[in-house]
């Protein structure tokens, strides 16, 4: 392969995945509306289009069409930059996740992942945690308190729930040895999913997930009831969409890192076993993994309209006195499995 | 104000919160094949049964007279004077009728007192809820959109027979 095929191949991969992540964003805020609805007892959007299936691009066009308020306290520069800080941290992390397995196409081998970093985990913690100062710099530069009230639980609440999740993910790396998600995702044959090996690590990651996607029962930076809208309180329009879509984003990619680190990946267990053709196995990986994406975003709705939202002190106090003690005892339970079983 | 001891403490599976979780997840997963309660509402429309408090309007017997003698005591009761009755004298055997019979249904409070007051069930509660006017001076309705055949009010004439 040239420089130009290079090129050209990441380029037509860039273009899916921020298609498809596009899409998945716009029809996660129309599950979200139907699984609430759902929950409620009610019908939810069904006017626009076939079962309201024209909804989200009816939102968007309506956001395009607001005017765009800044408020005069703000700080204009900043103000403009937080949502696209959040949105270039949401849309750059799915850059180091597979999709499937390496695929012959036109006789090049191609692998289903815009760019196979070794250190592909290391760049999404680090760029997660950029994602903070999307929300604090929007909640500071608004120049409201309900923003900076936002703003500041936030990065309280992101940086600690970043410490247990980081010792989360550090089981996972002990099991494959490596930093890179495709290794990690091989690591994985078999029913030897993470989320079998080392379940306490699965939960805090799961929980220290909803905290970093600023999902209900952890949407204090949000909290409506509380803070209007928090950090997006001064927010309209186009602006707006973006942290919207971000939101939304975050919430894809957090059950993409969970189905890759800790639910085996693209792998469906013994698949190799059936006998099927390489094009049918292949196919059938990819659509389990896009499956276990799409199952844990209902996951996350259907948490979301179940659990009240916590206390500020009940979660720091969760955050630092259990799951973090919890996710060092994962660590040690992890040593002992490769100590003992040498797995 | 007294602090309030607590009955109990938690204890470890409580404070493990999981259980609990686990039944609230089970709840609104239920709750999710429920069939819903949502009327589509400019297609569907609500029923209300006869003990529903619509708009007042006043009963037009078969001969095309409505009955009312205009004695005024819905006016006396109204406790938002939205009514008016003038009265004047007819040739018919009941002697009097309501020249103009006007209720402002900007204040109508649907109480129903008129209703109950009225000797002559003269006046009653339809099931009518769709009260919408572009003007204020629309909101005053008078005895060309107060007339009601009596057969449509049958079901209201009946259950104050039964309840009043």
């Amino acid at each position: 392969m040239n420089i130009w095929e290079i090129i050209i191949i990441s380029l037509i991969k860039i273009l899916i995945i921020v298609v498809m992540l596009l899409l998945t964003v716009a029809y996660s805020v129309y599950f979200e509306r139907k699984i609430s609805a759902w929950v409620q007892n009610r019908v939810g959007p069904n006017r626009v289009g076939w079962l309201g299936l024209l909804q989200p691009f009816a939102d968007v066009f309506k956001l395009l069409l607001k005017e765009d308020i800044v408020p005069d306290a703000a700080n204009k520069p900043l103000h403009t930059l937080a949502p696209l800080i959040a949105l270039f941290v949401a849309f750059a992390t799915y850059a180091v996740i597979p999709l499937g397995p390496p695929v012959e196409l036109l006789g090049y081998k191609i692998n289903l992942v815009v760019a196979d970093v070794n250190i592909g985990i290391l760049y999404v913690l680090a760029l997660t945690s950029l994602g903070v100062y999307g929300i604090t710099f929007a909640g500071w530069s608004s120049g409201s308190k309900y923003s900076l009230f936002g703003g500041i639980r936030s990065s309280a609440q992101m940086i600690s729930y970043e410490v247990s999740m980081g010792f989360s993910v550090a089981g996972v790396l002990l099991m494959s040895q490596s930093l890179s998600p495709i290794k990690i995702v091989e690591a994985q044959h078999g029913w030897m999913w993470n989320a079998i090996l080392q379940p306490i690590g699965f939960i805090t990651f799961l929980v220290s997930a909803f905290a970093e996607t600023n999902r209900l029962p952890f949407d204090l930076p949000e909290a409506e009831p509380e803070l209007v809208g928090g950090y997006h309180t001064e927010y309209s329009s186009f602006k707006f969409a973006g942290f919207f879509l971000a939101e939304y984003a975050n919430m894809a990619i957090a059950s993409a890192m969970i189905a890759t680190l800790y639910l085996g990946g693209y792998q469906i267990p013994y698949i190799e076993k059936l006998g099927l053709g390489y094009t049918l196995t292949t196919a059938l990986q990819i659509a389990g993994f896009l499956f276990k994406i799409g199952a844990l975003i209902f996951f996350f709705m259907w948490v979301r309209w179940s659990i009240p939202r916590f206390r500020y002190d009940q979660l720091m106090s969760l955050g630092w006195k259990v799951m973090f003690p919890l996710s060092l005892v994962n660590l040690i339970w992890v040593a002992a499995l490769i100590m003992i079983f040498g797995i | 104000m007294s602090i309030q001891k607590r009955e109990k403490n938690l204890n470890f599976f409580e404070k493990l919160y999981i259980p609990e979780i686990m039944k609230g997840m089970a709840l609104t997963l239920k709750s999710m094949f429920r069939p819903n309660v949502t009327l589509q509402y400019p297609e569907a429309r609500f029923e209300p049964s006869s003990s529903y408090r619509g708009r007042p309007v006043l009963v037009q017997d078969n001969n095309g007279v409505e009955r009312c003698v205009a004695c005024g005591l819905c006016a006396r009761v109204c406790p938002a004077l939205a009514i008016e009755v003038q009265a004047s004298e007819t040739e018919l055997e009941k002697e009097r009728y309501p020249v103009k019979f006007e209720i402002n249904m900007l204040r109508c409070i649907f109480c129903g007192f008129c209703e109950e007051v009225c000797p002559e069930e003269a006046i009653v509660m339809s099931k009518d809820y769709e009260l919408v006017f572009k003007k204020r001076d629309d909101a005053i309705f008078g005895k060309d959109k107060l007339l009601v055949p009596v057969e449509n009010l049958k079901e209201r004439i009946e259950f104050l027979r039964a309840f009043k």
